[in-house]
C-alpha cells in the first residue's frame, strides 16, 4: 500500500514535472522564428496531445490505487480535488515590468486550471492581459496581449485545447488599482483568467 | 438652498459632457517678441459673445514666440492707427501692436478690421478685414492669430487647428472622445463608450479620425467622419486591432494586428481592404507612423528586449533601428519637415518627451516637470508638441515647444485627459 501510494505520488510528480518541462520548452520557443498562427496552434495541439497522454498515465496509476483500496482512494481523490480547487482559486497572475514571462509561483495554479480545462472540454476561458500605466498606450496594449499569449501557450502545453481559450488585451486601460506607485503597478501587471463556462 | 442644489446639479450634468480644459502657461520663451493686442472697439449693440483681442493675445502668448502685454498694463487703448500714441508703447517696450474694431457685417455675422503695427518703424504691416457668421467670432480670432503669427515668424500659424483627445472618469467606466479648438475651447464629445477608446489619429485632410475602440470587448479600428459623425469599422480581425495611422495621401492605413498571435505592423489599402504585412518578428511591433514621403514607416519594437524605434522602407521591409540612447523609446512622431522625431523616452528614470534629430541622432529631453509623459502629438506647423502627463493623481494634457523653451498645461477640471492628437492645418 505504502509502495503504491509512493508510486502514485511519484507518478503525479513526474507528470507535473513533465508538464512544467513542456511548458517551459514552449516559453523558450518564444525566441524562435515567428510561426504563423496556424502552425503555432498545430504545434500547441501536438504538445497538448503529448502532455494529455502523460496525464492519462498518471490517472491510470491512480485508478489502480483506487481498485486496491477503494475507501482510501476516494479520500485521496477528494483531497486532490480540494487541492485543485484551492489552486484554481487563484485567477490573477502577475508579471514583471515590460515582461511577459510567467513567474514560477504562478505555475502550480496554472497547471490546476489546465487540468480542469483539459478534463472539461466544454469549459471556456478568456485570458485578459493588462499592464501598469508606465510607458505608451499601444506598447502596453501589445504587452498585455503577449502576457495573455504566454498564459495561453502554457495552458495549451498542459493539455488545454486552443478553442477553449480566448485572449484579449486591455493594455493599461483597466488598472486593478489606481495608485501611481509600485504597490499599485505590481498588481496591475497581470493576466486574469475568466471562465465563460465551466 | 434650492438654488444651490440646482447649481450643483447643473454643474454635475455639465461635467459629464465637458472636461473643460483650462490653459496654464508654465514657462515662456526668453527671447519672445513683445506684442500688445489692444481690446477692439465694438460698434454694435449689446455684449459680444467673445473677447476677440483676448483670444488673439492668448494665442500669440501660448505659441512661445510672443509675450502678450496684459490689458491692465496698457497706458492707452487705441482702436485705429490714428489713435496710436507711439511713446506709450515705446515706454512699455512693445515691438508690435494690434488694433481694430468689430462691426455687424450686415448679414447677421461679424466683420473685424484690424491692423498690425510695427512700433519701431511706426508703420502698419497688415491691414485686414475678416468676416464670419454669428457663431464664428472665435474662428475669426484664431484666424487673425494665424495671420499675425505667420507675418512675424514666417511659419504657418496653427491656432485654427483642433485637438481630439480621450477623457475618462476615475473608475474607467466612461470614455469620451472629444473634439476641441487647439486652445481647449469649444469642446464637443464626438464618441462615447463604457469601454476604452485609444489612439485617435487624423487623416491628412483633417476630415476624418481613426481610433481603436473596445466597445465590442476587444480593440477594433474605426474611422469616423468629423462633420457627419458617420462611423465605419475598418479592422476587427481576431485578436487586437489598433494603432491606426492614415498615410499622407489618405489611401492607406498603417495598423497593428495580432491576428497571427503576436502584434505586428500591417498596411491596409483603404479602398480594397487588402493587407500587406510589414513586420514579422516574435517581439512586439507597434505604433507605426508614416514618414512624410509615404514610402517608409517608423515604429516601436521590443525585439531587443526593450522598446526602441525602427524605420522600415515599404519596398524592402527591412527594419533598421534608429534609437540608441535610453532604455525605453516609443510612440515616435515625425515633425512636418521630417527633421526631428518626437517620442516617449526613458533613460533609467522617468518617462519624458524627447526629440531626436533624424540626421545626427542627437536626443533632447523636452519635458521634465511632468511625470509618466506619453502620447506626444506634434502641431502641424512643427512649433509645439501636446502630450499626456500625470499631475498629482490625475492625467492631464501638457504642451511644450520643440525647443523645450515654452510649456503650458491644459488640465481638465474633472477626470483624466489622455491620448491627444493634433489636427493637420485645416482649410
Amino acid at each position: 500500500m505504502q509502495k503504491r501510494s509512493l508510486v502514485k505520488t511519484l507518478g503525479l510528480t513526474f507528470g507535473a514535472v513533465l508538464l512544467t518541462a513542456c511548458a517551459s520548452n514552449s516559453d523558450v520557443a518564444e525566441g524562435d522564428e515567428l510561426k504563423p498562427l496556424d502552425a503555432a496552434q498545430e504545434n500547441a495541439a501536438e504538445s497538448g496531445a503529448s502532455t494529455e497522454t502523460k496525464g492519462v498515465n498518471a490517472q491510470s496509476i491512480e485508478s489502480q490505487a483506487v481498485e486496491a483500496q477503494a475507501v482510501a482512494g476516494e479520500q485521496v481523490d477528494a483531497a486532490a480535488n480540494e487541492a485543485q480547487a484551492a489552486l484554481m482559486e487563484t485567477t490573477v497572475f502577475y508579471f514583471d515590468f515590460d515582461n511577459s514571462t510567467i513567474k514560477a509561483d504562478s505555475k502550480n495554479s496554472l497547471i490546476a486550471h489546465s487540468q480542469y480545462l483539459a478534463a472539461n472540454s466544454s469549459a471556456r476561458v478568456v485570458l485578459e492581459g493588462h499592464t501598469d500605466e508606465r510607458g505608451t498606450v499601444e506598447y502596453n496594449l501589445a504587452l498585455g496581449e503577449r502576457r495573455g499569449l504566454s498564459v495561453s501557450r502554457f495552458l495549451q502545453a498542459n493539455g488545454v485545447a486552443a478553442n477553449q481559450i480566448e485572449t484579449v488585451s486591455f493594455g493599461e486601460e483597466r488598472p486593478a488599482l489606481m495608485g501611481h506607485n509600485e504597490g499599485s503597478w505590481s498588481k496591475n501587471r497581470r493576466v486574469e483568467i475568466k471562465y465563460q463556462s465551466r | 438652498m434650492k438654488l444651490m442644489i440646482r447649481v450643483l446639479l447643473f454643474s454635475l450634468l455639465a461635467w459629464q459632457a465637458k472636461a473643460e480644459l483650462v490653459i496654464e502657461i508654465t514657462q515662456g520663451k526668453q527671447s519672445a517678441i513683445p506684442v500688445a493686442v489692444v481690446p477692439f472697439k465694438w460698434k454694435g449693440e449689446g455684449a459680444l459673445p467673445e473677447n476677440v483681442a483676448q483670444i488673439v493675445a492668448n494665442d500669440l502668448g501660448r505659441s512661445g514666440y510672443f509675450n502678450s502685454l496684459p490689458q491692465t498694463e496698457m497706458l492707452s487703448l487705441p482702436n485705429s492707427e490714428e489713435e496710436v500714441f507711439y511713446r506709450d508703447w515705446e515706454l512699455l517696450k512693445q515691438d508690435y501692436l494690434v488694433v481694430g474694431e468689430i462691426d455687424n457685417d450686415g448679414r447677421g455675422g461679424y466683420a473685424v478690421n484690424f491692423k498690425l503695427i510695427d512700433v519701431n518703424t511706426r508703420t502698419a504691416l497688415m491691414n485686414q478685414k475678416l468676416t464670419g457668421g454669428a457663431a464664428a467670432l472665435r474662428d475669426i480670432a484664431h484666424f487673425m492669430s494665424d495671420r499675425i503669427f505667420s507675418a512675424l515668424t514666417g511659419l504657418p500659424g496653427a491656432f485654427s487647428t483642433k485637438l481630439v483627445y480621450v477623457t475618462t472618469n476615475r473608475d474607467r467606466t466612461q470614455f469620451n472622445l472629444n473634439y476641441a479648438d487647439a486652445d481647449g475651447a469649444r469642446e464637443q464629445m464626438i464618441f462615447s463608450s463604457k469601454m476604452p477608446i485609444i489612439s485617435p489619429s487624423w487623416s491628412a485632410d483633417g476630415k476624418k479620425i481613426a481610433y481603436a475602440s473596445f466597445e465590442n470587448g476587444r480593440s477594433e479600428i474605426f474611422i469616423q467622419e468629423i462633420a457627419s459623425g458617420k462611423r465605419e469599422k475598418i479592422a476587427s480581425f481576431k485578436g487586437s486591432n489598433s494603432a491606426p495611422a492614415f498615410s499622407p495621401d489618405g489611401k492607406k492605413m498603417a495598423m497593428v494586428l495580432s491576428r497571427n498571435g503576436n502584434p505586428d505592423v500591417y498596411v491596409m489599402d483603404l479602398a480594397t481592404r487588402k493587407l500587406k504585412r510589414v513586420t514579422k518578428h516574435y517581439g512586439i511591433d507597434t505604433e507605426p507612423q508614416w514618414m512624410p514621403d509615404g514610402k517608409s514607416l517608423i515604429f516601436t519594437s521590443g525585439r531587443i528586449g526593450n522598446p526602441q524605434i525602427y524605420k522600415v522602407s515599404l519596398s524592402d521591409l527591412k527594419p533598421k533601428r534608429i534609437t540608441f540612447e535610453g532604455d525605453y523609446n516609443a510612440r515616435a512622431r515625425i515633425t512636418p519637415d521630417g527633421r526631428k522625431m518626437v517620442m516617449v523616452h526613458r533613460n533609467k528614470g522617468d518617462f519624458h518627451i524627447a526629440t531626436q534629430n533624424m540626421k545626427t541622432g542627437a536626443v533632447q529631453i523636452l519635458s521634465s516637470e511632468t511625470q509618466l509623459d506619453e502620447s506626444p502629438s506634434v502641431a502641424p506647423n512643427g512649433s509645439m508638441v501636446v502630450y499626456a502627463a500625470s499631475m498629482g493623481d490625475r492625467s492631464i494634457l501638457a504642451a511644450v515647444s520643440l525647443d523645450g523653451e515654452v510649456k503650458f498645461r491644459l488640465p481638465s477640471k474633472f477626470g483624466d485627459v489622455r491620448e491627444p492628437a493634433w489636427s493637420p492645418l485645416l482649410k
